[in-house]
This record gives C-alpha cells, structure tokens and sequence, in this order.
C-alpha cells in the first residue's frame, strides 16, 4: 500500500499536534477532554478514509485486474473488458494482451499512463467510468450532493415541523406529557413486557 | 387473422377514447341528470376496452402458433420449429408485440377497477379516466407508429427468422410478463391519487384502497427485476447477475421509489403527514416507469437490452413531459389539501426514519437516474460520450445503499412519535452484539477489510446484514414471548398468532429479513474466482475445493437448433459430487450461437456458505480447435435467489388480512391518551 509522501507526511503532522494540544493546563477541562476525543475519532476517521482512497494495487496480477475492471470491451458487447465473455471476441482479447504488454513494461507505467494509452486507441467510452477530471467531475459530485441537500433538506423539514404549533384538541382533552406521559409509558411497558 | 386484430385494435381505440371523453365530461358536468349515464357508459366502455385489446392479443399469439408468416412481426419473432412455450412468449419478445402487451395489462388492470367501482364511485370514476388517458396513449402507439399487424410485402416467406436466442429460456416466458406487471401496475395507485387530489379526496381512503394494488404491483415488479438478474445469471455467461446497464437501471428506478412509497405512506395513514411527499412518490413511480419503457425504445442510450430504434422514443417524450404537467399543476394548485395534520416530535422516531429511509432511496434512485443519463449529457456537453459503467454505481450507489440497510435495522425499533434512549439502547443491544461479532468472526476467517474497498464494503455488508436480521428475529421473539406469556402457547405458535395479528407489521418484518439475505448474496462478489482453460478429455481444472475433469463432449441436433456439451465431473476432497453439462446452441433460424452455462450451488456441502459452481462452454478456439471452458466459484449468490423467495413470502403476509382482534371486557374503565399512534 503506498500513500503520497505529502498525504503521509500531514498525516503525521496532524497527529502530533493532536497529541500535544491537551498537555497545556489551561486546557485541561472536561469540555476540552470531549474536544480532544472527537478530534482524534476526526483523525481516525480521516486516515481510514485515507487508507481506502489511496489504497493501490500492488502486483501486476491485481494490477491486471483492478485495470481491466476500469475499461469496457469495444466488441459493443457493452461489458466490462474483463468480464466480455464472447469466444474469439478480436476486441477483448487484443485489448487484455496490450494491458498486459503496458504493466510487463513496469517501471514508469502508471495505471493512469495505461489508462491514457487506451483512450487515445479506443477513444473515451473505453474508460468504465467517468474520469475526476473536467465536466466528468460534476458526474461524481452530483449524488453526493443531492446526499447533503436531501439531507439539509429532511433537517429542515424536522426542525420545521417541530416548532409547528399543536394542532387544536376537542374540549377537556390533555395530552399528557413529562412525568405524566413516563408514567403511561411505564405502564404500558409493564402491562405488554416489551 | 390480421385484419380481425386491426380491427380489434381500432375498436380498442376508439372505446378507450370514449372512456376518456364520456368519463371526463360526466366528472364535470357531475351535477346533470344526465351525468350518472354518461359515467356509466364511459365505465363500460373502460370494461369493453380490455375485451378488444385481448382479442388484438389472442390474434397475435394465435398467428405465432399458426406460423402466419404474412403479418411481419411473427416473421420477425418466431419460426416454425419454435417450442410452443416461446411462440407465446412471441407476444412481449418484439417492439411491437411487448406494447400490445402492455396495453392488454393496462386494460385488464382497469377491468378489474372498473368491476369494483362500488367501493367509492367518485374517485373510481376520476380514476378510471386517468388510466383512460394511459390506455389511449398506448392504443395511439400501437395504432399509428409500432403497429404490431403489419403484413409482409410481396412472396409469403417460408420460414420466419426466429426469436432471439437469449430469449429462449423458461424464465423468460415469465420475467417480461412479470415486469410489466409491475410497470403497468403502477398506473392503478398512480391513478387514484392523481384523481384523489383533482378532487381533493377527504381522508385517507385512496391509500387504503390503493393499498394492496401497490404492494401487489411492488412485489410483481420486485419477481420482474430479480427473475432478470437471474436470466442474465443463468443465460449470459459471464458469470454475474447485474451489469448496470441501462435498462436494468430502468427497472430498479421504479422499484426504489415504489419502495420509498410504500413506507413513507405509513406516515400519511397513521399520522396524516407527507401528503404531498407521497403524492409526488408514486407520480415518480409512474413516471420513471415511463421513462424505462422511453428508454427501451427510443434508441437514446445504448444498451443490450434495447429494442431497435424508432420513432415512438418521441411519443414517450411527449406523453411523460405532459403527465409532468398535469402532475405538477394539479400538485400546486391543490396544495392546500395536502397540509399535515401532525407535527414530528423528535428526531429519533419512526416518523424521521421513514423521512431518511425515504431520502437515501431517493439518493439512490438519483445516482442511477444520473448515471444512465450522464452519456448523453456529457455529449451535449463535451461533444463526446463518456461510459457509465459498473465501477462508477459500486462505488457510488454502494456507500448510500449501506447507510439504507442500517436504517432498514434501526428503524423498526424506533416508535412512533419518539423513542427514548433506554428503549432504543435494550431493544439495539442483542443485534448489535450479534452483528458485531459476525464482523470479527469475518476477520478471524481472514477477511481483510483494509486490504481492498471492496473486502471493507462486503464486512459492512455482512455486519448490517446480521444487525438487520436479528433485529427482525429479536422484534418476532420479544412479541412472541410477550403472547406466549399471557396465552400459555409455545413460542413458535405464538409468533404465527403475533404475525397474524398484524400482518403488515410482521410481513415487512419478513421483506426486511429477506432484503438482507439479498445483500449477503451480492456481499460475496469480491470473493469470486474464474478459471478459463483449453480442455481436452481428461484435462483438469482446479478452482477453490473443486476439481473438474473432463470426461467427454457430446453433440445432438433437433429442428429448432444444434448444441454441443462438455461432460464435466466435478470433484470435492476426492470425491465426485456430480456432473454438470454446460452447452452451445446454434439456432438455425437465427443462425445465432448461444452459451447456457451450468450452475451447481453447494448446499449440501456449505449451507451457510454456499457458492455456485458456475460453467460456461465457451466454444472451440478456433485455432486448436480445442473447447474452453470457464469455471467461476461465486460464493453467497444463491442466497439472492432465497432472499427474493423471502421477500414475496414477506408480502404475501402483509396482504393477508389482519386477525379480528380479541374482544376482552374491561373491568375497569381505562383513559386512554389522544393521539397515540398504532404500532407498525
């Protein structure tokens, strides 16, 4: 697993100072004690976010895999390159012995250079996904934010309908609450052992 | 015999748009004498409609077992050695035929709707007139731009060209049907709310009308898409079961928010809220599927599973732009209706799990919706397409689908209204227990969640799985003792008692338990394997603890095609289990090849972890002439099939009705607090 010199190198600055912060007596409070533990599960959650974006292939073998998994075959079969099942498909076949050529070239090759090879030969629907570059960003980014504004949207929507007034009840009738409503609760507990 | 179906077909026509018109003009002239007259032609007229689009029917599957060759489409879709199976699959296999089919569900869906129109005559009658307009549009189509009994021109051919390989398989005969019977069904629940909000219905009534159509529609739909997964499992050959493709997506965007409906519409029973959420839910679910049978056939997006292009891609464009419309006007302008009755307490309750269930649906519906059509957007943007294939749903859909399954464990145990802590805390703390140990038994059997995305998704999975499972089993345990207890029966009888009681509750309980057994069958797609080699007699493959030997090949003939088998045996520790025969068919019809691989799921050697040992013969290579054969260990896949089994049993359940409740005499008068919502 190889990570970025410059991502290894914030992550191990961002943990010593995460370390040193509580050693000052002035803030040495409770609240702050809460403050340093959410930072840490911040920075737990960080690094293992981390760990899986830049989690890369190691050997050829999965290297082979992982590449051929990110290309479509051009047969017109519409599958993925390594999942084209057609006997004697001319497409698929040339299209995994150059993937093979490209990563027995080692060294320089990136999976990125690959990936480019591929495009400029078979042209962009080669590539099983969109790429995180141009107007192809906005393909990744869109579900992610209908996520945040769906759920911007059901807090509000909370929030609103909590302090909408109480609706008007028929004469004498009181909706219990507090101690009075625990006590109903107790007892319906009680009485269905749930 | 094609002039009896065009004439069943205009005859279809014109009483679907008698229906229409006669309908329309009876809701608005509602207070003539005349009115109540003219509704009831127009109903009958509805019930006529479905006799002649069954004639045009029965005509077309009539001429395929006659091998009328004069009326194009059977030319085109079958031939005469076809087994009689298939030709009557004829009818939903072509452009054409797959229309008249579902004009033939749509009028059947409205006959019964019609022969029921006591249960509330108003809103039956705006309802019959919506699906009118549905069915017209559709009988437009197969009238004027696919009309299915075009006649050849010149000499009468021989022989037709044959349906399409691929779809020459028993599921087949029952998928389409099934599908469609989903699709179109969703008219009916989408009809009676449009036509509850044109007359701004009081109460709740349409949903509990509509209730069982849509949970009855949902779960055809849910057959339908799951049937076809198994297809392509069973009949593509490359080894897996969902490609994304297009129109796949088409059939699981429906679903999703069919889905959302069917919770989110709890709300508006029992708490009279999200009116207008569930309203604009099930307009989206017909819309979308709508847009799926757009996007079938109008040829805009690629996809294996299209029709040929034509021209009723515009038709469909028009006909949802405008269903938009109506749709959102009406939504606006009788918004008023649509207030809620109850305001939301707190945000741990059962109401906020719907909203967020309801959210993350809706997220995945819109990932896929996105996805299908980003090709297009990018062309118009970028002047050149771009793939949307496997890798962007997974990584995307993937994530939200999980936060889904947590919720689908989380929210059962919520309240209505609000739940304390402490509640939350007993009822979570068996699951979650159980589901975490599941997670560590999964990386003391050497799972490596850090070791790929991929592993680290399927251990999420596995352990949501769990939590979801023993919630469900832990809700029927604590209730089943609880009747026990007080009626002296063993647990299981007192489970049977407590599901019966409430049937809805119980049965969404079993949906729930079989969507989970769905997410382990797909959780073990990381971990398949595939072998292809060249075998000769003899040879052998080792995958995972099977060896395969190849013990002969074998050819046989018959009139529809030529096949080719390998005869493999297959052996575990030693010892032959069995012997699996996957095959090559050439149709001569066609003159298409076609793989059928074979699959041996192992039950009887791993029940928990069963795996499939899937074949494929995979032809000769043509330059040794040596046969291939592909072998794939795909392990946890047949719990899919199992989960979907648990699905409809799940709803069966919940449409059967519930058991009359105990009348007990109370001793003693008991107060009993406004506005407690019922359990669900």
């Amino acid at each position: 697993m190889k990570f970025p010199i410059r991502f290894r190198f914030w992550v191990a600055q961002r943990s010593s100072a995460a370390i040193s912060a509580p050693s000052l007596p002035a803030l040495a409070a409770a609240g702050q004690r809460h403050g340093k533990s959410a930072r840490r599960l911040f920075h737990a959650f960080i690094l293992t976010a981390a760990v899986f974006l830049f989690m890369g292939a190691g050997d050829d073998t999965a290297r082979f895999k992982d590449l051929g998994h990110r290309m479509m075959c051009t047969c017109g079969c519409g599958q993925v390159l390594l999942e084209c099942n057609h006997v004697g498909c001319q497409s698929s076949e040339k299209m995994r012995n150059q993937l093979q050529a490209a990563l027995d070239k080692g060294g320089s090759n990136s999976d990125d250079l690959i990936l480019q090879g591929f495009v400029q030969e078979y042209g962009p629907t080669v590539i099983a996904a969109p790429t995180a570059t141009g107007f192809n960003r906005v393909a990744w980014i869109m579900p992610f934010a209908a996520l945040a504004l769906g759920i911007a949207f059901v807090v509000y929507v909370v929030r609103s309908w909590k302090n909408r007034p109480e609706p008007a009840l028929a004469d004498g009738i009181t909706i219990p609450r507090g101690s009075e409503l625990d006590e109903f609760r107790r007892k319906a507990r009680k009485e269905t052992d749930l | 015999m094609s002039t009896i179906g065009s004439f069943a077909l205009i005859a279809a026509l014109a009483l679907s748009g008698y229906c229409f018109l006669a309908g329309l003009l009876a809701l608005f002239l509602s207070k003539h004498p005349a009115s109540v007259a003219i509704g009831e032609t127009a109903r009958r007229a509805g019930i006529a409609t479905f006799a002649a689009v069954l004639l045009a029917g029965i005509v077309l599957v009539v001429a395929a077992f006659n091998n009328d060759f004069s009326i194009a489409y059977i030319f085109h879709h079958s031939n005469r050695d076809l087994p009689a199976a298939y030709k009557f699959a004829v009818l939903w296999s072509g452009q054409e035929g797959s229309l008249l089919f579902w004009s033939l569900l749509l009028a059947g869906y409205g006959f019964v709707l019609r022969l029921r129109y006591k249960t509330d005559q108003r809103l039956f009658a705006y309802a019959s007139v919506i699906i009118a307009s549905v069915q017209v549009f559709f009988l437009l189509i197969l009238n004027c731009a696919a009309y299915p009994f075009a006649t050849m021109q010149g000499a009468l051919p021989q022989d037709g060209a044959g349906l399409n390989p691929l779809l020459q398989y028993p599921e087949m005969v029952i998928h389409p049907p099934l599908l469609y019977l989903g699709y179109v069904g969703f008219t009916v629940p989408f009809a009676f709310a449009l036509g509850a909000l044109i007359m701004k219905y009081p109460g709740e009534k349409w949903i509990h009308i509509t209730r069982r159509w849509t949970m009855v529609t949902w779960c055809f739909l849910t057959i339908g898409v799951f049937l076809g997964a198994h297809w392509a499992y069973a009949v593509l050959g490359w080894g897996g079961y969902w490609g994304w493709d297009p129109v796949e997506n088409a059939s699981l965007m429906p679903w999703l928010t069919g889905t959302a409906f069917l919770h989110s519409v709890m709300m508006q029973e029992k708490r009279g809220m999200l009116k207008v959420w569930n309203m604009s839910l099930i307009f989206a679910t017909f819309l979308l599927s709508m847009l799926g049978t757009f996007l079938t056939r109008s040829g805009v997006i690629s996809s294996v599973h299209a029709f040929a292009q034509s021209s009723i891609g515009a038709w469909f464009l028009v006909f949802i732009v405008l269903t938009l419309g109506v749709c959102t006007f009406f939504l606006v302008a009788n918004r008023s209706y649509l207030k809620s009755e109850h305001k939301l307490e707190s945000l741990v309750s059962r109401e906020s799990s719907f909203l967020f269930n309801n959210l993350l649906l809706l997220v995945v519906c819109f990932t896929i919706l996105w996805g299908t059509f980003f090709p297009i957007l990018s062309e118009f943007v970028q002047g050149h397409k771009v793939t949307v294939g496997p890798p962007f749903f997974n990584r995307v859909a993937v994530p939200v689908a999980l936060l889904l399954l947590l919720l689908t464990a989380v929210g059962p145990l919520l309240a209505w209204r609000k739940t304390s802590l402490e509640s939350l805390k007993r009822n979570f703390l068996f699951p979650a227990v159980g589901s975490l140990a599941i997670g560590v038994m999964m990386i003391v059997f050497g799972v490596r969640p850090w070791e790929d995305p991929s592993f680290f998704y399927a251990t999420m999975a596995a352990v949501l799985s769990a939590l979801v499972i023993f919630t469900v089993i832990s809700e029927f345990l604590r209730g089943g003792r609880v009747i026990a207890g007080k009626s002296h029966q063993n647990l299981l009888s007192a489970m049977i008692h407590l599901c019966h009681r409430n049937t809805r509750r119980y049965g969404g309980y079993i949906v729930h338990f079989g969507v989970a057994l769905v997410v382990i069958g797909i959780l073990g797609t990381p971990f398949n394997k595939e072998v292809e080699k060249e075998m000769s007699f003899g040879d052998k493959i080792s995958i995972c603890p099977y060896t395969l030997v190849c013990q002969s090949y074998t050819q046989d003939d018959n009139l529809n095609y030529a096949n080719e088998w390998a005869i493999i045996n297959v052996f575990r520790g030693g010892k032959q289990i069995t012997t699996m025969y996957p095959e090559r068919r050439f149709y001569k019809a066609s003159g298409q090849p076609q793989t059928l691989p074979r699959i041996y799921p192992s039950f009887r050697e791993d029940f928990f972890l069963v795996s499939d040992l899937y074949l494929v013969y995979e032809g000769r290579n043509e330059t040794t002439g040596q046969p291939i054969i592909k072998a794939h260990v795909n392990p946890l896949v047949p719990w899919i099939w199992i989960g979907l089994i648990v699905m409809v049993f799940g709803t069966i359940v919940a449409l059967v009705p519930n058991a009359a409740a105990v009348q007990i005499a109370a001793t003693t008068p008991v107060r009993v607090p406004a506005h407690v919502g019922a359990g669900d």
